[in-house]
């Protein structure tokens, strides 16, 4: 066998001129900015009408190609909390004529990397894969997309599987303190309340005949649309998924369901879920924010690097560098096709809880005065000249492109970014801030050891404050 | 231990790379071209260019990592690491990372037991940045040293700690382990966090001393992989890099010698619901002979569906809720581990007496010629996705690091490549009968703490 791999060496004898010392004054002056230019998208459709956006990336012999499916948890009926994860975990399962082992089999032996999943906003059966060997996988992949058989048997093994994740959970903080900060924010009807995975009822109680229905009535070719990124030519992969998509006929679907706006909090509540001999309190603080089309998208993303969103922003300036509370803390605005949840959270050592939540309100409310030309300058920087380290990999492509299709972004999206992130103003950063972070109306939610941080907690005077076992926060 | 994200960062150097399979067609070559020169400071410095897009990645490795701390100050080689983004004589504190967010850049650092590493990913417009700040901090720290800097940094560490270790299930487990595995005097027996007492102990004396001992551009190599000018580079390197003297030669590690005798085996509690079971061996160290083989155990032990232990215990038996086998590699030696979580119901006698069947069938009869094909198929797959990246943890830039660091020199990626094409079934069953023998290896069984 011959090796993979050539490598040039060019071996430099040991430079010996004497050198000048460097003016370090000041740091180097920084040279123009470059220009990330992106291959083209070129946008196909199949007989179906199943579209195809390919990028041709021709660095590495791999193949990205995902079937993007626009349907996620957030189109889960009442009840069926969980269907959707569900049924994208169950598709390599028992797909055409393959067995769930005979697809891992298969699927390996080609040195390719299939997988299915899904979010609130889509699903997606992704293949990662060789070039040399994308023939030979795509079938399995078209199987596994079109065909699942949803095997009784295993069904039952991956029920079991979530129960126990769901069991797992609860015992880490880590995890506890998201979940019950979604139940309160959103309540245990909406489905942001709730994980992705459902709940033990809902799992207990699925049927094959409810991932067979929700597959039939969302896996649609008219929802559906092909990502194909890397080591191919357009010309020759087209066939290939005309062959394996081409022939996946429409059934009679259903629309998808709108994830309702859910109502926004109007006072702070102080949840203590009691995890006792916690070392840390996970702490988690905020409300209902924004749906991914909020027209103000890109001051949101500066507000938010500058307030926890980088490693110098405010928060973990405050709570890690200044003040050693903790490892490290953040804030995001999770946007999703309904407005997902804005927090701030962070682990905290438990003697210091009391302190870190006077800490983050202090920068939560800070953070509606006017930011300094300089913080606004920086944030958007940072951003903006990183953003062509978001499209090295054939993967980073996909996903991307994955974004523009599921929140139906313009064509330039990704060519305009730089632009509409440079153009945001100190007036649009504060403007963003004063509707969105609103701190006397946020639930706080602190996973921790309640007979050690209760009594400071309640004295902080956020608001009502109530204690909670493990089984209240995020339901048994 | 990274600065920034609680990764598990051991596993680094052993980083699966290559192997070749019976393909339908021949894979193309996969070409890493770069240039290698030393400054006379003794800094090893290699280039390579890439420019898929206008990135590139600065990456530094120090030979220092928690084996060579001294006794009562464990940890301290991962706090150091945390120091060294605190300022240095012309970068007042703060400004390390001011200054990078706002070029667009990323960074971040990493420790284990063998070396320390830092990494700054950065718009190619920027790469002069990077070097100011890299040379500053390797030339200069102790001139912004003062003794509240290690205070602050003590304490962030131990919030490190309690996130990765305290307060996640099981975590306590994993720093009972390498005190299990090595000799009380071998320095893997302690974590590379650190014991919190010796957080608390280490000094300002300490820092002086461990920076002019290691931080040495002599015990340091600098990559710099992306949208580069080669000669330009070269140039800057040069002028940023060469004022910085030469240190003391770095005395290599001598551990004492490292073998299990027998079984031995402990029960520990954690706030946890369901029992899990760790076996673990001492093995080859990284690229000895048995490494790479002990890499392909793994996969045909618990990559997929099919692989032995996770068909049985998981997909068949359905008494675990996960399992795991890894070789970790280390300079001076490594660990297999096994790891299966007990479903509810199940203890981890069970799991134990599942996967000794398992091995049992392995040291009596090789594997399949198709099991050990697919694992080597999936290495080259992940060969491949190895070479997209040139930044953070694991990019290009961190790999070539990686061979230079190992000692075969930074094209070393052709002979990491054979030890894995050469290798046969018969050689995996060898591997599981020399290396993972059932009367010497430990136990550490973690059950679930009484409710109170």
């Amino acid at each position: 066998m011959k090796a993979l791999i050539s490598v040039f060496i060019v071996l430099a004898t040991t430079v010996g001129f004497a050198q000048q010392a460097p003016n370090r004054s000041k740091p180097p002056a920084l040279g123009p900015a470059p220009q990330l230019t992106l291959p083209p998208i070129q946008k196909r459709t199949l007989s179906n009408g199943v579209g195809v956006w390919i990028v041709e990336a021709h660095k590495v012999p791999l193949v990205q190609v995902n079937l993007l499916v626009q349907a996620g948890s957030g189109d889960d009926p009442a009840g069926k909390f969980g269907v959707a994860s569900l049924t994208a975990a169950m598709l390599d399962e028992g797909a055409g004529s393959r067995s769930a082992l005979q697809i891992a089999d298969d699927v390996e032996f080609l040195g390719a990397d299939l997988g299915t999943s899904s979010s609130f906003d889509a699903s997606a059966v992704r293949l990662n894969v060789p070039a040399a060997r994308l023939a030979a996988a795509l079938p399995i992949m078209a199987d596994v997309a079109l065909r699942p058989t949803f095997p009784q048997a295993e069904l039952d093994r991956l029920r079991q599987e979530r129960l126990t994740t769901l069991l797992q959970a609860r015992d880490d903080a880590a995890q506890v303190a998201p979940l019950a900060f979604g139940r309160v924010v959103f309540g245990g009807t909406h489905r942001y309340g709730t994980s992705a995975m459902g709940t033990q009822a809902t799992l207990k109680a699925f049927t094959t005949a409810d991932l067979r229905s929700f597959h039939s009535a969302m896996y649609q070719p008219s929802a559906a649309t092909l990502v194909v990124v890397g080591d191919i030519r357009t010309d020759a992969v087209l066939p290939l998924l005309e062959k394996q998509f081409g022939g996946w006929k429409a059934a009679a679907g259903t629309p998808r369901t709108q994830v309702t706006l859910a109502p926004q909090l109007t006072q702070t509540q102080v949840s203590i879920v009691d995890m006792p001999g916690s070392e840390q309190s996970q702490v988690r603080i905020g409300w209902v924010g924004v749906p991914r089309s909020t027209p103000d998208y890109f001051a949101l993303q500066v507000l938010n690097t500058i307030l926890g969103g980088s490693f110098t922003s405010r928060l973990n300036q405050n709570l890690r560098e200044k003040n050693q509370y903790t490892y490290g803390a953040s804030s995001r605005f999770d946007m999703r096709l309904s407005a997902g949840p804005f927090f701030a959270g962070a682990g905290i050592q438990t003697d210091k809880t009391a302190d870190a939540l006077r800490e983050f309100f202090n920068e939560l409310n800070a953070i509606g005065k006017p930011v300094s030309a300089e913080e606004l300058t920086k944030a958007k920087n940072y951003i903006a000249l990183g953003f062509p380290s978001e499209f090295e990999t054939i993967q980073d492509l996909a996903s991307h492109i994955e974004e523009m299709i599921v929140y139906k972004l313009p064509d330039d999206y990704f060519a305009r970014y730089v632009a509409n992130i440079q153009a945001v103003t100190a007036d649009a950063v504060q403007k963003a801030a004063a509707t969105y972070i609103q701190p006397g109306k946020f639930a706080v939610v602190v996973a921790g050891d309640r007979k050690a941080i209760e009594t400071g907690v309640r004295g902080l005077n956020l608001g009502t404050v109530r204690v909670l076992t493990v089984d209240e926060a995020i339901g048994s | 231990m990274s600065r920034r994200f609680a990764v598990p960062v051991l596993m680094l150097l052993a980083v699966p790379l290559g192997a070749q399979s019976p393909a339908p067609a021949a894979p193309p070559a996969i070409q890493v071209p770069f240039r290698q020169f030393q400054l006379p400071n003794g800094l090893n410095v290699i280039l390579h260019q890439d420019k898929t897009v206008p990135v590139v990645a600065v990456n530094v490795w120090y030979h220092v990592g928690s084996a060579n701390e001294k006794p009562g100050r464990t940890g301290f080689a991962h706090l150091f690491e945390h120091l060294m983004f605190e300022g240095s004589k012309n970068v007042p504190e703060g400004q390390f990372d001011i200054l990078l967010e706002a070029a667009g850049a990323n960074n971040n650092g990493s420790t284990n037991n063998d070396r320390t590493n830092y990494v700054i990913d950065l718009p190619s417009n920027a790469l002069e940045l990077a070097l100011f700040l890299e040379s500053d901090r390797m030339a200069y720290l102790l001139d912004a040293m003062p003794p509240e800097q290690v205070n602050s940094q003590r304490d962030v560490v131990k919030n490190e700690r309690r996130q990765s270790y305290e307060n996640r299930p099981y975590g306590m487990a994993s720093l009972e382990l390498d005190k299990m595995l090595w000799p009380a005097t071998h320095p893997y027996s302690w974590p590379v966090i650190g014991h919190m007492e010796d957080l608390t102990a280490a000094t300002q004396g300490d820092v002086q001393e461990f920076f002019k001992k290691y931080y040495t551009p002599n015990n340091a190599s600098l990559v710099i992989a992306g949208d580069i000018d080669l000669d330009r580079t070269q140039g800057l390197v040069q002028k940023w890099f060469s004022e910085i003297p030469r240190g003391p030669a770095v005395e290599p590690v001598a551990p004492p010698a490292a073998m299990l005798t027998a079984v031995k085996r402990q029960t520990l509690t954690d706030q946890v619901s369901l029992p899990r079971l760790y076996l673990g061996w001492l093995t080859p160290r990284l690229f000895a002979p048995g490494d790479a083989t002990l890499d392909l155990v793994s996969s045909v032990l618990s990559d997929g569906k099919n692989s032995r232990l996770y068909k049985r215990l998981v997909y068949d038996d359905q008494i675990a809720q996960d399992v795991s086998a890894f070789q970790s590699s280390g300079a001076l030696g490594s660990t297999f581990l096994i790891v299966a979580t007990a479903r509810r119901g199940h203890t981890a006698e069970e799991l134990q007496k599942a996967i000794d069947e398992e091995i049992d069938k392995l040291r009596r009869a090789p594997p399949d010629a198709r099991e050990v094909q697919r694992a080597l198929n999936q290495v080259e797959a992940s060969f491949y996705r190895a070479m997209e990246r040139v930044g953070g943890f694991g990019g290009k830039a961190d790999q070539l690091n990686s061979y230079y660091f190992a000692g075969g020199g930074p094209d070393f990626f052709a002979e990491d490549l054979a030890r894995y094409t050469s290798l046969t079934p018969a050689d995996v069953q060898a591997a599981i009968i020399k290396w993972l023998p059932r009367d010497r290896r430990i136990e550490l069984v973690v059950l679930p703490e009484d409710k109170k």
